[in-house]
């Protein structure tokens, strides 16, 4: 599950993901039938216009036996939401068993594939967004701490208040920039309190606005998917 | 698209209710835009948070599993609710029982005239109140005033908002966002002489202007955190003994209280005390618990002659049996507030309501209707804290979302923006339409990266200066990517292996 944002803007992160999968044996399809999960329409209020896109995705990924998403706010979207779309409404049961076999990229590395080391080589210090769905809808916390942990040279470091939301909101950002900026601010401000080299994420979409912001800023925090470190050091 | 074609208005409504929406999210603007230029208030609000979530996570912890005591709360609010029916009527035959009368207040006016009768009756010069939300909800104050009597709130927060003359800024904590050289000009403003700027001489001070009120009043006006049906028992919980004060001292005490604020019985109160505290104040209990049945009694050494519990309706019944139900679960502890970004972010005045923070994004609308409070719902990341910190298991996020595709649906809802989303859906449905334009964005992508390159002056990178304003709103504080080059699903096709594949479908 490629996302439309890591399609449009960020294909370096789904040909690293991939990378990293085929490394780890997996077989990796690329249903071209996929699009947007539908949160954009789901989240501003247009449930209609979501099942739309919903059902392309449900015909795209019926056949997949598992389906790994390299942003977790979309997996959080099919996980969670895909059942309440569909309640009651044909597709339900479609809804439901591809929420059952959805899952964020570092989530099905470390509890489908069981990953427990990784011939991965990078030298930084290093910090980490977690995402608001990732960590609270999907309760994936730890998975990419520990994926970090196998990286030899790798220093990482906590990011404080890394349970707080960067303000992105996928719509929000545009919606009420004024609250999103703010909030972007704040969580920049922590990102260069560790003194990082690099922020890496399981979103695109927050990282987009995180290193948005950064860049603006000056920063030269480098801003980047978990997968792509993991593809840029492997076997090295 | 044909399908849609009925939503929205006819235009000549929509612009009429347009007006009004577009006039309340201009206020709404201009209040979050000064809370955010206000440099010192922002980090205040944002040590208060840290404040507070530290002391709730302590106060979480302290209890071993918390998530079953939120589990034993939500179980508590969800039966009563869905039986409130059963509730109200035992609960006000037990109030009449032990000597008090009820009167159910269909709106607010009919509750502000109750009271306004019983304080007409008695001759009410004084009113000292405390825990009074739902009698700020009903406009109470304005109605007694109206009769020349005196209203001074007890609450130390909530004296400090009345005398700024200001709403409260958050549930629990009224005045949370003023700070001590405010304090001294309000409360030295109120004495009547030039305090010290301390906590404790202001404390000091506030108390004796409060000890006099209290010992004059005639009338006493209480909210209710509870209210138990088994026993007809109005339950307060406060750490400044001014409930106490206020409920037994004047001669006539009026409880205000929203008619969901029910529990079957003392059993189920135990896990509502327990968690309240702990998720309000992040303290294992009040200083003050009291537990208030009938009027004073023969040998009663004190209480007021008169007890008065007014149960205000006031919309809540029309959320009843709705998708909106499970907001009446709320024990109004104001944790989602301490736990919301946003709160924080655009502050507790943003809400221009009595309740703040996002289980006031969610029943501000749902109390005071939508129309002009379109935007509220749309204050929130979605980020999910608030669920994760609810007591009651109220699910926040949810509510907003439902409040969304109600305003989504609404005749305010502008129809260029339901064009966006139907025109996205149509191209989500169709993954060939979806490449040409990854393909056509990844050609202007490449054109602007070279115009940045030759001529930085004209495109710097990321930021756009003549785009539409929704992509303004963006790039006025951060920078944008440009499309790649080549989509995913370009490079995917060009894969030399497995390619096939990936065109199965």
């Amino acid at each position: 599950m490629i996302t439309c944002l890591g399609d449009a803007l960020y294909p370096q992160v789904g040909v690293a993901a991939v990378k990293v999968l085929e490394a780890l044996g997996v077989e990796v399809d690329f249903p071209a039938g996929q699009v947007c999960c539908g949160q954009p329409a789901f989240n501003s209020g247009y449930r209609e216009e979501a099942r739309r896109s919903a059902r392309a995705y449900l015909r795209a990924f019926a056949t997949s036996e598992h389906v790994v998403s390299i942003s977790g706010s979309c997996a959080a979207m099919v996980r969670r939401q895909y059942p309440v779309l569909f309640e009651g409404r044909p597709g339900e049961a479609a809804a439901r068993a591809l929420a059952a076999r959805t899952y964020e990229f570092s989530e099905f590395l470390v509890d489908v594939l069981g990953v427990d080391k990784l011939p991965v080589r990078h030298e930084a210090r290093v910090t980490l967004h977690h995402s608001c769905h990732t960590r609270r809808h999907l309760g994936v916390v730890e998975q990419p701490e520990r994926l970090l942990g196998m990286v030899e040279g790798l220093e990482y470091v906590a990011l404080p208040r890394a349970e707080e939301c960067c303000g992105f909101g996928g719509t929000f950002a545009v919606k009420m920039p004024d609250i999103s900026s703010s909030l972007v601010d704040d969580k920049v401000e922590h990102v260069i309190e560790t003194g990082a080299d690099e922020l890496l994420g399981l979103d695109m979409s927050c990282l987009m606005n995180i290193g948005g912001r950064l860049r603006r800023r000056g920063s030269g925090v480098r801003v980047r998917h978990l997968a792509e470190l993991l593809a840029g050091g492997w076997g090295r | 698209m044909r399908r849609y074609a009925k939503r929205g208005a006819a235009p000549a409504a929509r612009s009429a209710r347009g007006r009004a929406t577009r006039e309340a999210r201009a206020r709404f603007d201009a209040v979050t835009r000064a809370t955010i230029a206000d440099r010192p208030l922002h980090e205040w609000l944002d040590d208060y948070q840290a404040v507070e979530q530290e002391w709730h996570r302590w106060a979480h912890d302290d209890l071993g599993d918390a998530e079953a005591w939120r589990d034993a709360v939500a179980d508590v609010r969800r039966h009563t609710i869905a039986h409130l029916d059963h509730y109200l009527a035992e609960f006000a035959d037990n109030v009449e029982r032990s000597g008090g009368r009820v009167f159910f207040a269909a709106d607010a006016r009919e509750a502000r005239e109750y009271v306004a009768g019983v304080a007409r009756r008695k001759g009410t010069r004084r009113v000292v109140k405390v825990k009074s939300m739902v009698s700020e909800e009903i406009g109470l104050d304005a109605a007694l005033e109206a009769l020349g009597a005196e209203v001074t709130e007890t609450d130390l927060g909530a004296y400090i908002a009345q005398l700024a003359g200001e709403r409260p800024y958050h549930i629990t904590g009224p005045a949370i966002h003023m700070r001590l050289p405010r304090l001294r000009e309000l409360l030295s403003r109120a004495a009547g002489e030039d305090l010290r700027e301390e906590p404790d001489a202001l404390a000091a001070s506030a108390r004796r202007t409060l000890r006099d009120k209290f010992l004059t009043a005639d009338l006493g006006v209480s909210g209710a955190n509870f209210g138990v049906a088994s026993t007809g028992t109005v339950v307060l919980v406060t750490n400044e003994g001014n409930g106490r004060m206020t409920t037994t001292l004047p001669p006539t005490h009026v409880v205000v209280m929203g008619m969901e604020r029910l529990v079957p019985d003392w059993r189920s109160l135990e896990p509502l005390l327990t968690m309240l505290p702990r998720a309000g104040t992040g303290e294992r209990m009040t200083a003050y618990v009291n537990a208030i049945t009938g009027p004073r009694r023969e040998g009663d050494v004190e209480g007021p002659d008169e007890l008065h519990v007014v149960i205000v309706d006031n919309g809540r019944s029309r959320i009843l049996g709705t998708k909106y139900e499970p907001v009446l679960q709320c024990i109004r502890c104001g944790c989602c507030a301490d736990f919301c970004p946003v709160y924080r972010t655009m502050g507790g005045h943003a809400y221009d309501s009595v309740y703040t923070g996002p289980i006031g994004a969610v029943l501000t609308p749902l109390l005071d209707g939508l129309e002009g409070r379109e935007h509220l719902p749309f204050a929130s990341t979605l980020c999910g804290a608030c669920d994760d910190a609810c007591p009651a298991r109220v699910p926040l996020s949810d509510l907003l979302l439902e409040l969304r595709s109600d305003v989504a649906g609404s005749a305010a809802e502008p129809r260029s923006r339901a064009l966006g989303f139907e025109g996205f859906a149509a191209v989500s449905a169709r993954p060939r339409l979806w490449d040409l334009l990854l393909g056509a964005a990844g050609r202007l992508g490449r054109c602007v990266t070279r115009v940045s390159q030759a001529a930085p002056r004209f495109a710097p990178t990321g930021r756009l200066r003549c785009a539409p304003r929704v992509v303004r709103a963006w790039t006025d504080s951060r920078d944008l990517p440009a499309p790649a080059p080549a989509s995913f699903r370009r490079l995917w096709r060009r894969r030399p292996r497995a390619a096939s594949a990936g065109e199965r479908r």
